[in-house]
């Protein structure tokens, strides 16, 4: 393919991803509202539970009756248990709306993708998985982004005030205590361990880069006698990362002592202005234990928080990268009006005429295709013939339906198929396109999708007509067989069968074959070529190759190289004529 | 899975100073643990007896003596852990590095012994006729780089949280012990539940889970399986009917995975449940007790500040229990990489049979005359594969002479070229070789030191593997002292100069992660021009012009005519395309080969 990806020209709205993925998730608030509340109680209960044990143990130190003590006592068992209670609670109504929200988001991404079809960018599958992990950092930014927050503010706020009722300057000690220790600290670590992250990340891709060479290069290092300098290089990109990982220890070990610090010195501040309101008598000797004690367990509602920061970068960036793609617009615009296709007789066939096709990725890249005319009357097989980078994949993108025409037309029977709704041109023509996907699925399901609701006959004859009946037949569970993930229980020529049973079973009057043969190695692809053509038989047929096997079969040819038609003609006329074509042979 | 693999200690240095170190922190963390509380007890109950800030001054400087030394502590012991990780991991790296590419860990010095067939076998060469040898080596790297960095929170948190979990209950105990036994007594039963329950739970968790795991797997897996085949689906036009399958799809698993969760949070349930309610009976107990007057308000107000304690790093441990498995996950993965043999090289072989002391060196400094080579009945069988290869193989390869080897794929011929290039060796029979000058003894190939045989031969394989530096870099691969006027001279040679002049930094451009900027037949080229700069007698080609367009065909096929010329050459492809280059034609059927047809 000649195709670069397109540079992504999308108006980038202003708001915020964090925002954005947070609207998406909006519609679960009740459910997430309802997690941070029992959140708030189980870290409520925690804290609660040493307030009150400091006051029955201060309040039992005075010898008073044992009912005077009833209620604290009953108070705590509660506590006890209503902390585990809670915190099980909350996990599991967090998690089930994360859940949702997944479901939720996916639905909507699904549908954005299935309108735009940015099928360019899902080229490559790295690009694929990492959008869907994209999708679903959803679940991640409101279970470990957003909740613990949200319960640290609500616990935080109601000891605070606690506090501060018993002994005011306590209170707000308190209150800056964990505001420098939830926040000032996570922002501070997370400042300062950019800078590391940053060197270490450098540093990684350079190891990274010598382990790839070395390890998949091996048979070249080792045949040539490199393999010692190779591992010599591997070994420069680990000091260098060791070097730097021990350097920086020094900075990311500031979280976890500026907290330790924090807290040690709150509860320290908090005893001595008690010890002094005591002496002072405007705090009771009771209310000192229980501010001091309360102090003491109130930072386990930080402690959660600097983990946050560095979910949110990532799930922010997960936001950044996902946006990215939603807002590419489509690269096939609405048709003009809503036609409905030539209707014609399976005998008859239609009409396919490429008349001055233009087609380029970008305004400043080179034209893909540059002035192409092809005809593909009813019925014929045309080949369009080309070394990689021709353009060749760029006219089957056209023919599907997932790029517009820059200039020039592509009629269908006569009118041209941006005309047409998407799914009326893509009834008529289809085909198998360069990386055919097989989902992880029975036999059966991959077939069913070209003709929902097809019998087992049909499929069988479709399996037929691919010469891919008898493997079948073969397999213990017949149609039920399951492929695997991409198929990859399937030998390459059988996914290749698979993709034109399924093809064919769509029953469309063109079918476009782009690179049937890629990936398949010599001795099945004269097999392959000789059974597509076969059974493309009475269709027309669009074989798009850079290889020279069973062209002696179709009916017409063209040459194709950097996006312009060479030459054109039979095989025997080309064979016979000086050019590109004989050079080939 | 253990909590700490004793391979691990035993195998990098860096853990067993770590462990020292977060032994010795984690008892200086105890003591000021019991110390603080301690200190509040003393401090609180001494207000309540009167006593002023000025009585109490030592007290509550004390406390912030703790405070600050806690501190100090717990950075000095982050900053600890990260280093010992960060060398722990470069330990652990080279081995693993070392063990995959048959090299040593510099740690061994004065060991020159060259690499061996495993990193061959690491990238599917070894046994090239069904090699599936290369996704192991993506997992390698991912295993040594980020795979590792889950150690960084296995050092950090993980195992400082271990030992103090195993010291902080005990001691708390202890004191608690000596000031009220009674409560010494809840702790010490609900302490040891913990863990019990957790197990249990644990267990029938793990049942459940792995009933359920192969549907969670195939219901996660399908939102990737959709997007990816949205081009195919869009073809077919499902696409738009997908998204409610997808909302039916994930809601599905939402149940699935959430009626696992409800048992999988009984774990954590357990934990927090005991050592809350535990100390909600302390509190209330010592209250009582207090009340009765059979204990003073000091020893209470310490028991109840050390109750909590008690349980928390257990809680702690229990919260970083995922995170860290997979640290010592990926350590696991290390070792088992490392103890798993690659088989034996082909100087252990030589070793083996004594013959490598005799081994006649002369031949390494022998002119660069093309040896002749005989295989007298050669047979080959893979490890952990029961049909051979190769069987019975006799051929002759004459100096100067080029050979044609052809057949279907997985006929045994590149398995032909790994032998001699010597990344196996024959499992019957054997290979020969003679110098040509005069009538000197057939000597056994494995007598030859392999460095030295190899370089007789220049290699250019199906798929040319090329590295990410300049393209001058690459052609150098196997003459690295080579001059950038030789460089471009064997570039011209492979027909590989006019495309290299039009690069933006021709011979100073960098080719990128895998040579990705070239195109297959430009990157065979490259290859040939490696071929050419070795200037080696000896020349294996494998499928050159296979899945090439035929300008790249072409300009291949003139470069190796010319590299093949005054050289031994040897051929491999499926079919005869070749025939007119050669001089003789050999087919290669099911690990046999047949007659040899002279040209």
């Amino acid at each position: 393919m000649t195709d670069t990806a397109p540079s992504s020209t999308a108006p980038a709205p202003g708001r915020d991803p964090l925002w954005r993925m947070i609207a998406l998730a909006w519609p679960r608030g009740t459910r997430f509202a309802l997690g941070v509340l029992l959140g708030a109680l189980a870290t409520g209960s925690g804290i609660a539970l040493l307030s009150v044990a400091a006051w029955l143990i201060a309040k039992a130190a005075e010898h008073p009756p044992i009912t005077a003590l009833s209620v604290a006592v009953v108070a705590t068992r509660a506590l006890g248990v209503s902390r585990g209670v809670t915190r099980y609670l909350e996990r599991l109504v967090t998690h089930d709306a994360a859940f949702r929200t997944l479901a939720d988001v996916r639905v909507r991404v699904y549908e954005r993708l299935a309108r735009t079809e940015p099928v360019n960018r899902f080229r490559f599958g790295d690009l694929v998985s990492r959008l869907v992990s994209d999708t679903d950092a959803t679940q991640d930014l409101l279970v470990r982004g957003l909740t613990p927050p949200l319960i640290a503010v609500v616990t935080g706020g109601a000891t605070v005030a606690f506090c501060t009722v018993l002994l005011a300057p306590g209170g707000l000690l308190l209150g800056a205590g964990l505001l420098l220790a939830g926040a000032a600290v996570p922002l501070a670590a997370a400042a300062l361990g950019r800078g590391p992250g940053r060197r270490q990340a450098a540093a990684r891709g350079e190891l990274s880069t010598a382990l790839v060479d070395t390890l998949y290069g091996a048979p070249d290092l080792i045949a040539y006698g490199a393999m010692d300098s190779a591992v010599r290089r591997v070994a420069a990109a680990d000091d260098e990362l060791t070097r730097v990982a021990r350097r920086d220890a020094v900075l990311l070990g500031f979280g976890a002592g500026a907290t330790a610090l924090i807290t040690g010195l709150t509860v320290w501040a908090t005893l001595l202005l008690g010890v002094a309101a005591v002496d002072g008598g405007t705090l009771s000797a009771i209310s000192l234990a229980v501010v001091v004690l309360t102090a003491l367990a109130a930072f386990e509602i930080v402690a959660p928080l600097p983990a946050v920061a560095a979910r949110l970068g990532a799930v922010r960036a997960s936001g950044e990268r996902l946006f990215d793609v939603l807002d590419t617009p489509p690269m096939v615009a609405s048709p003009r009006c809503d036609r409905e296709p030539p209707e014609v007789s399976p005998e008859s066939g239609v009409d396919l005429r490429i008349r001055s096709l233009r087609v380029r990725y970008g305004p400043d890249e080179p034209w893909a295709l540059d002035g192409v005319d092809i005809d593909v009357p009813p019925g014929r097989t045309v080949a369009v013939l080309g070394p990689s980078g021709a353009g060749k994949s760029t006219l089957a993108a056209v023919l599907l339906r997932f790029r517009d025409p820059d200039s020039g037309t592509v009629a269908l029977g006569g009118t041209d198929i941006t005309d047409y709704p998407l799914d009326q041109v893509r009834r008529v023509i289809t085909g198998v396109p360069q990386d055919p996907h097989i989902f992880a699925s029975t036999l059966r399901e991959n077939l069913r999708l070209a003709r929902p609701g097809a019998g087992d006959e049909e499929l069988w004859e479709a399996l037929r007509r691919a010469r891919l009946d008898h493997e079948i037949e073969a397999m213990p569970d017949g149609l039920d067989t399951e492929v695997g993930a991409h198929g990859m229980r399937l030998s390459g020529g059988m996914r290749q069968r698979l993709a034109l049973a399924r093809a064919l079973l769509a029953s469309p009057r063109i079918l476009v074959l782009d690179e049937p043969t890629a990936h398949l190695d010599p001795d099945t692809r004269d097999a392959v070529v000789a059974d597509l053509l076969a059974a493309a038989e009475g269709y027309s047929t669009l074989l798009i190759t850079h290889d020279l096997a069973g062209l002696d079969r179709v009916d017409d040819i063209y040459v194709v190289a950097d996006g312009r038609i060479l030459q054109h003609g039979s095989h025997e006329e080309l064979a016979a004529e000086e050019g590109w074509y004989r050079d080939a042979l | 899975m253990k909590p700490l693999d004793p391979r691990l200690v035993r195998t990098a240095r860096a853990v067993r100073v770590h462990l020292a170190v977060t032994v010795a922190g984690s008892v200086a963390v105890t003591g000021l643990v019991l110390a603080q509380a301690w200190l509040l007890a003393r401090a609180i109950a001494g207000a309540t007896e009167g006593m002023g800030p000025d009585d109490l001054s030592w007290v509550i400087a004390a406390v912030a003596a703790v405070a600050l030394a806690r501190a100090a502590l717990s950075y000095g012991a982050e900053t600890a852990a990260l280093r010992s990780a960060a060398r722990a991991k470069s330990e652990l790296r080279r081995r693993l590095v070392a063990h995959v590419t048959g090299t040593r860990a510099n740690d061994v010095p004065g060991d020159t012994r060259p690499p061996g067939p495993g990193a061959v076998w690491l990238s599917g060469q070894a046994d090239p006729d069904q090699g599936t040898g290369a996704p192991r080596a993506g997992e390698m790297v991912t295993l040594a780089t980020r795979g590792l960095d889950a150690l960084d929170d296995y050092f950090a948190r993980y195992l400082p949280q271990l030992a103090l979990a195993a010291l902080v209950p005990l001691s708390v105990l202890v004191v608690v012990a000596k000031a009220d036994w009674l409560s010494a007594v809840i702790i010490a039963v609900t302490l040891p539940l913990i863990p019990i329950f957790m197990a249990l739970v644990g267990w029938h968790t793990q049942a459940r889970t792995q009933t359920q795991w192969r549907l969670l797997n195939r219901l996660g897996g399908h939102f990737l399986d959709v997007v990816e085949g949205l081009s195919t689906l869009a073809i077919f036009r499902r696409a738009k009917a997908q998204a409610d399958i997808i909302r039916r799809i994930t809601d599905e698993h939402r149940r699935t995975t959430m009626s696992t969760l409800r048992v999988a949070f009984l774990s954590a349930f357990v934990l927090e449940l005991l050592s809350t309610l535990a100390v909600a009976l302390v509190a209330v107990e010592i209250g009582i007790r207090l009340m009765y007057g059979m204990l003073d308000f000091e020893t209470a107000l310490l028991v109840l500040i050390l109750a909590p304690e008690a349980y928390l790093p257990l809680r702690e441990v229990g919260a970083r229990f995922h995170a860290s498995m997979e640290g010592v996950a990926a350590a696991e993965q290390v070792f088992q990489v490392i103890e798993e043999p690659l088989g034996k090289t082909a100087e252990d072989a030589a070793e083996a049979d004594g013959s490598a002391a005799t081994a006649p060196l002369a031949f390494a400094a022998a002119p660069a005359g093309a040896a002749r080579i005989r295989l007298d009945s050669v047979g080959l069988t893979y490890p952990g594969r029961k049909v051979p290869a190769l069987r019975g193989v006799d051929l002759r390869i004459e100096p100067g002479r080029c050979l044609l080897l052809t057949g279907p794929s997985g006929s045994g011929k590149s398995s032909l070229l790994s032998l001699l290039l010597r990344f196996t060796e024959p499992t019957s029979g054997q290979i020969l070789v003679q110098d040509p000058r005069g009538d000197a003894d057939w000597i056994p190939l494995r007598a030859v030191p392999v460095d030295a045989w190899r370089e007789h031969i220049a290699w250019v394989p199906q798929h040319p593997y090329l590295f990410d530096d300049t393209v001058a870099g690459n052609i150098r691969l196997g003459a690295p002292d080579a001059s950038l006027d030789e460089v471009r001279r064997a570039a011209e040679l492979a027909e590989a100069d006019a495309f290299i002049r039009v690069l933006p930094d021709g011979y100073s451009t960098r080719l990128g992660e895998r040579g990705a900027r070239l195109s297959a037949g430009q990157r065979q080229r490259i290859a040939l021009a490696r071929a050419f700069l070795r200037d080696a007698p000896i020349v294996l080609l494998d499928e050159p012009t296979a899945h090439l367009d035929p300008d790249n065909a072409a300009a291949v096929r003139t470069a190796v005519t010319r590299l093949l010329e005054g050289r031994t050459g040897i051929i491999v492809a499926h079919d005869t395309g070749w025939a007119d280059t050669v001089d003789t034609v050999a087919h290669v059927h099911e690990g046999r080969i047949g007659t040899e047809v002279l040209l």
